[in-house]
């Protein structure tokens, strides 16, 4: 974990006036996994394309694997692994002959190609033309290409678009046993919720700044989001209100009451409620959703979508 | 096996695939054998003519067809792929863009030349094996397969330019279609009229060099006048006096005709960002 995999210094990327990237600086170490997120348009493809050296940065500086992906020998690329989003490949020609073809380019022997079909679960469908493939089968290939030639550095965008959540969950599953061998995970989505507690770093961006960096616990505690508990009292619920004091937000039933408090306080406001012995029949305490969080620090009151 | 012929071969495939090399062949098989079988039909005569009439007759014909199939063929090889996306997973690859450009071009290049031998060739094949050929008509004949796939070369690097100028498909075909008619209608009409409103002021000597900025002419001046029984029936015995060209002369301002406009593409191309 000591080597960074990927090291952005300030970097910016400019189309025209309009910047698309802006002074983003992070550090993933390697083996790790990242998650870029944010509204559409916030700069999370720009940011993938600036770390594939398919675009230059206008300022700052990127480092990808030790190496300045924008003048990087070709060796660099072998060793990178791209899902784009919408993944999009000749229709007329099959599967397998895809992978063999990509295959080729990346100098890995063919045999690997029926390996990763496999892997995805596209082994039925291996001889069939593209064309004839659905949404869902099209991103598994896309996957498997982006496999090919056990990269060190994988860069998926919008990988689960189109997966039901079965193939969801095998996605992920790829996914840890590739950071398990060592290899680091760029990957990025608009939902937050899907990634559960998947990855090691979330990074959320809007309108082309990074507005925060860190784990699900560094994010949430950032967020300073309140935490919500729902009291179900026995007695008399407006003395136990009284008892609250200011801490209770409503009174949302006949004998229930709703509190809410900063995450630090968490523990010492359940002091005070369970100090009321046997007064509070239930307690319920709901931490701010992960969506909570993203709509705090990403959402974009201009992002129509 | 290179990046550069990974891309090639997989060009021929895709082309072959879904056909585009079938319809070509096809369609160049079948009006070869229509010019070579049916040319004298309006004299009332249903035979075949001699190979050196034929190489005149087709000569022709390939100045029509033979750039227009290139440009269709090729007008989307770049911008296409940009637009569907499959040219941005295929740019993270271990390819630089002067592979792709070459790559396809060449692979394009080879579909071209499979088609224009097997069309051309079959008919030429049938007028020998038919009517009997001299040394020299099959000579002419040979030159004729070897030019038409030139200035299908140039075209395929002309549409490669193209593709990399411009954003939009349709674009693309639009400004393919535009460059056929000025190549192969307006210029020489053009040319002829400048000829006829010039009068004597304009020195002759320059038109000879305004034929050669059109390789659709270069390509007819190479195989009308080259051979000697090809120059008795092309009615161009005149022109060879004043054109004083010689055929490597003209095969040389083929393939630069070829290599700069792809020169340019690949260039326009490395330095542009997906």
């Amino acid at each position: 974990m000591s080597e960074g995999a990927i090291d952005l210094q300030a970097l910016t990327k400019r189309y025209g006036a309009h910047a698309a990237v802006s002074e983003v600086s992070m550090r993933v170490p390697e083996g790790s996994c990242l998650a870029l997120l944010g509204h559409n348009g916030a700069g999370k493809t720009t940011l993938m394309k600036l770390m594939l050296g398919l675009t230059r940065a206008s300022a700052g500086s990127i480092a990808v694997l030790g190496a300045d992906p924008g003048s990087a020998g070709l060796d660099f690329r072998r060793r990178i692994g791209f899902l784009p989003e919408n993944v999009a490949f000749h229709e007329e020609i099959s599967g397998l002959e895809t992978l063999r073809f990509y295959a080729r380019l990346k100098k890995e022997p063919l045999e690997v190609c029926g390996v990763l079909l496999e892997r995805v679960g596209l082994t039925h469908a291996a001889e069939r033309r593209v064309k004839t493939y659905s949404k869902g089968m099209r991103q598994r290939l896309g996957l498997a290409q982006a496999l090919i030639g056990r990269p060190r550095l994988l860069l998926l965008d919008e990988p689960t678009t189109g997966l039901d959540p079965v193939l969801r969950q095998e996605f992920f599953r790829i996914i840890q046993e590739l950071e398990a061998a060592g290899a680091t995970v760029v990957l990025s989505s608009h939902i937050l919720t899907e990634l559960e507690a998947r990855t090691d770093l979330i990074a959320i961006m809007k309108r082309g700044r990074l507005v925060v960096l860190g784990d699900l616990d560094t994010l949430r505690r950032e967020a300073d989001l309140p935490v919500r508990i729902r009291v179900t009292v026995s007695g008399e619920t407006a003395v136990i209100a009284e008892r609250l004091g200011d801490l209770v937000r409503k009174r949302s039933g006949e004998h229930s009451l709703e509190l809410t408090c900063a995450l630090p306080d968490k523990m010492a406001v359940l002091g005070r409620i369970t100090a009321l012995g046997r007064a509070v029949a239930d307690i319920d305490i709901e931490l701010p959703s992960l969506d909570d969080v993203y709509l705090r620090f990403g959402h974009d009151p201009e992002d129509v979508s | 096996m290179s990046a550069t012929m990974i891309i090639a071969g997989k060009e021929v495939r895709d082309a072959f695939r879904n056909r585009w090399v079938l319809g070509a062949t096809l369609l160049l098989a079948g009006l070869a054998f229509v010019l070579a079988f049916l040319g004298s039909a309006p004299t009332g005569a249903l035979d075949v003519k001699p190979l050196a009439v034929t190489v005149v007759s087709l000569a022709s014909l390939t100045i029509f067809l033979v750039p227009l199939i290139a440009l269709l063929l090729a007008f989307d090889a770049i911008v296409g792929d940009v637009e569907r996306g499959t040219m941005l997973l295929l740019l993270t690859y271990p390819v630089t863009k002067t592979n792709v450009v070459v790559g396809k071009f060449l692979g394009h290049s080879a579909v071209l030349a499979f088609a224009t031998v097997v069309g051309y060739g079959g008919a030429g094949l049938a007028i020998s094996l038919g009517q009997g050929a001299d040394g020299q008509s099959g000579q002419a004949f040979a030159w004729l397969l070897a030019s038409s796939v030139l200035l299908g070369m140039v075209f395929l690097a002309v549409a490669y330019l193209i593709s990399v100028l411009v954003r939009e498909r349709g674009t693309a075909a639009g400004l393919a279609v535009g460059v056929w008619l000025f190549f192969v209608v307006l210029y020489d009409m053009g040319l002829l009229g400048l000829l006829v409103a010039a009068q004597d002021r304009v020195g002759a000597g320059v038109f000879p060099y305004l034929l050669l900025a059109n390789p659709t002419d270069v390509y007819r001046v190479f195989n009308l006048t080259a051979f000697e029984n090809v120059r008795t029936f092309s009615g161009l015995a005149g022109l060879s006096g004043t054109v004083s060209f010689s055929p490597a002369v003209l095969l040389t301002v083929l393939v630069a005709w070829i290599v700069l406009p792809l020169a340019v593409a690949a260039a326009v191309f490395g330095r542009r960002e997906l």
